[in-house]
């Protein structure tokens, strides 16, 4: 007895030494499938002109995200599956927060794994920045999604004009609550940058409203539980507030579901950017008449698309350059080597049920 | 009866020889650990040895090393200090704001490092002069400290700082793989290590967490210390917050949160007690590089990342629990031979109810 507790630390290292070594097991099991595809498309790439068997990382904000899970996902269209319908590998990685320090552990691994090219949405317009230009200086193609890293990148795919998603959230909201009253917005992280481009353009929009008043701008972090809890402050805190605009998915939901409610329901109106398979409870019971967003699969489906076509040779970069895009057709680089996705769509009762993301 | 009991409790506090031994087996074990976690890293990514690897996984974990310090002299006098991450956070929020404000950079240096200690000291002043728990008390100032951030930062992202200064976040330092962060961490680590086992201010750190009431008994400025000590990690907070600012070269209000956990999950990997009075320096730098490796080995497999909290939290329960498991039997065993001899004797080990 006295013999084994001496042991106790070794015991314990031998403990953990063990659980590394299952945990070894599990990843070297769940990663055979990518390491064969890779080698099998390394045999494969001689034929074609453009080079295939690319490995493509693509890096969201965050996992476990349904945002990014819709816009990354295989299954769903996304960004893996137009990588590999043209033959090379994509892998999906990234941090479990929605920060750049949980981030750049992944691009910098992924870097390190051997990426001929990156989709990454940004959690910090410049944060990123020093990892990602490293990333540049090896020849890996850069392209970011959803939230541009715009000094270190070579092409930016926008899911839709800054300003016609901040502009058309006020538009939909001033016409549920009447062109007047209080408003509030849940936004993600304070730092998010299209989150910040989004309201810059709301406040603009808001001039043309004079009834309309700004009352407050909360942040959620894109955490249902953080979201929920500074939504039900703005209403404790503005309790004649008429409308809340959120344009993040994670937000939205949170903010409806604390409207859900005889006390909030039809009182306070919601809208902003949100899936419609998430908030078709909501729509149906009237919580929420009206709310927006673009296909993020076909978001991430483009942006596959296009980092793997220009790390393949068969894109250059450059203002006014055209490309075919599999199943979306063509799409043109923009100023700013920008390319847009095309405009938001609005969900309501009228349309919601024809979607399914 | 009452100095009967007193004197047995300091011989059992001064009896190194045991301690020692104790510590040095659990630091064999993390030797053969980070041992594991080097062959495994190898065996699973041709890329982990490389010098590009170690620098990358140097620069991710510089500052939850260095703040880990400081969390080691805190965790053993019996307090905690959950707050760093949010002084982390303010520290860089006060940068941001004041190199908006075009202030030269050693008065911002200056101004930061003040406001870090003088956070650390509210912690210290309400532990020790309010005697308040620490752990309700860094709790509150976790919030607290962030919520100064939000007010100084709001929604701003200052970036764009001098290249001087975020080259630390690119940069090796010159000749090495080392990053800047774990650089400052390896020659802070030498300076903690020789004061707490070479010093009478590191032995009174042992004694108050082993019996905070006999360290007292025993004339050691127990209050004055442990102030001094979140007045230290308030320091290593803030410079922490700093490279963690110039690293990703971006100051905003949420930099650093959830590091916290990170930090008291190293130190408790390190072999230091939960309860007070054990650990050491060379285990924490060896918890660190177990850490940082099992992390980065993780990164660079295709594990599922999602699933990478499961591995740290389960290698933070297993350092919790085996050595209190241990001390568990001990007082068990202890019991039971004095009941045998019917010889009261204090049990020493056992968690105490306060401070």
């Amino acid at each position: 007895m006295r013999a084994l507790l001496r042991r106790a630390p070794l015991a314990a290292s031998s403990l953990v030494v063990a659980s590394v070594l299952a945990v070894a097991a599990c990843s070297s099991g769940g990663s055979s499938g990518s390491s064969g595809s890779s080698s099998s498309s390394g045999s494969g790439s001689s034929g074609s002109s453009a080079k295939s068997g690319l490995k493509v990382f693509v890096i969201p904000k965050n996992l476990g995200n349904p945002y990014f899970t819709t816009a990354d996902s295989k299954g769903t269209g996304g960004a893996i599956a137009a990588i590999d319908s043209l033959g090379d590998t994509g892998t999906e990685t990234s941090g479990n927060a929605a920060t750049s320090a949980s981030q750049i552990p992944a691009i910098q691994a992924a870097i390190t794994k051997g990426a001929n090219a990156l989709v990454v949405s940004a959690t910090d317009p410049t944060a990123l920045c020093p990892t990602l230009n490293g990333a540049i200086k090896r020849k890996i193609t850069v392209v970011t999604y959803d939230s541009d890293a715009p000094g270190c990148r070579s092409l930016f795919i926008n899911q839709a004009s800054t300003a016609a998603i901040g502009t058309s959230e006020v538009d939909l909201l001033a016409k549920e609550i009447g062109d007047s009253g209080e408003i509030g917005i849940v936004s993600a992280a304070a730092s998010a940058t299209n989150q910040n481009a989004w309201i810059g353009y709301m406040k603009q929009e808001l001039a043309k409203y004079p009834k309309m008043k700004l009352v407050a701008t909360v942040y959620g972090n894109d955490d249902p539980a953080t979201a929920t809890q500074v939504t039900q402050g703005l209403l404790e805190q503005y309790p004649n507030i008429k409308g809340i605009i959120s344009p993040t998915t994670v937000g939205i939901l949170a903010a409806a579901g604390v409207l859900d409610s005889a006390k909030y329901r039809g009182k306070v109106q919601l809208t902003g950017l949100g899936t419609p398979d998430s908030m078709k409870k909501y729509v149906s019971d009237g919580t929420v008449k009206a709310f927006e967003l673009w296909n993020p699969a076909n978001l991430g489906y483009l942006a596959g698309y296009a980092a793997a076509d220009i790390a393949g040779g068969s894109l250059k970069v450059k203002q006014g350059a055209s490309f075919k895009a599999g199943k979306l057709g063509s799409f043109t680089i923009g100023a700013d080597n920008t390319v847009l996705l095309g405009p938001p769509t609005v969900f309501s009762s009228a349309n919601i049920n024809n979607f399914n993301f | 009866m009452e100095l009967e009991d007193l004197r047995t409790r300091l011989r059992a506090v001064s009896r190194k020889p045991d301690n020692l031994r104790r510590v040095l087996r659990w630091e064999t074990g993390l030797v053969v650990v980070v041992i594991a976690v080097a062959i495994l890293g190898s065996s699973l990514s041709s890329e982990f040895f490389t010098a590009n690897n170690f620098f990358n996984l140097t620069l991710n974990n510089g500052e939850i090393a260095i703040m880990a310090l400081p969390m080691t002299l805190i965790i053993i006098s019996g307090e905690i200090d959950l707050s760093v991450e949010s002084t982390l956070g303010m520290s860089s929020a006060l940068l941001g704001v004041l190199y908006l404000h075009k202030l030269p950079m050693i008065l911002i240096f200056v101004i930061v490092a003040v406001v870090g200690a003088l956070a650390g000291a509210v912690n210290g002043l309400l532990v020790t002069r309010v005697g308040l728990p620490s752990l309700a008390v860094t709790i509150g100032t976790l919030a607290l400290y962030r919520g100064i951030a939000l007010i100084l930062l709001g929604p701003k992202t200052v970036a764009n700082f001098p290249a001087t200064y975020t080259n630390v976040g690119v940069e090796a330092i010159p000749h090495t793989d080392l990053s800047w962060s774990m650089g400052i961490f390896i020659v802070l680590a030498v300076i903690f290590g020789i004061v707490l086992h070479a010093t009478p201010y590191g032995r009174s750190v042992y004694a108050m967490g082993d019996n905070a009431e006999a360290a007292l008994y025993a004339g050691i400025r127990v209050k004055r210390i442990k102030t001094s000590l979140f007045v230290i990690s308030g320091l290593a907070s803030a410079l922490a917050g700093v490279l963690f600012t110039f690293r990703l070269n971006t100051a905003v209000q949420d930099n650093g949160t959830g590091l916290s956990l990170d930090v008291v999950a190293i130190v408790l990997l390190a072999g230091v007690s939960i309860f007070g009075g054990k650990g050491s320096i060379a285990g924490v730098f060896l918890a660190v590089l177990a850490f940082a490796g099992l992390q980065n080995a993780l990164l660079l497999t295709n594990f599922n990342q999602e699933a990478t909290g499961l591995v740290t939290g389960g290698l933070l329960l297993v350092s919790v629990f085996v050595p209190n498991a241990a001390m568990f039997v001990r007082y068990i065993r202890g019991v039971a031979s004095r009941a045998a001899r019917r010889t009261p004797e204090p049990a020493l080990s056992l968690p105490r109810k306060d401070t």
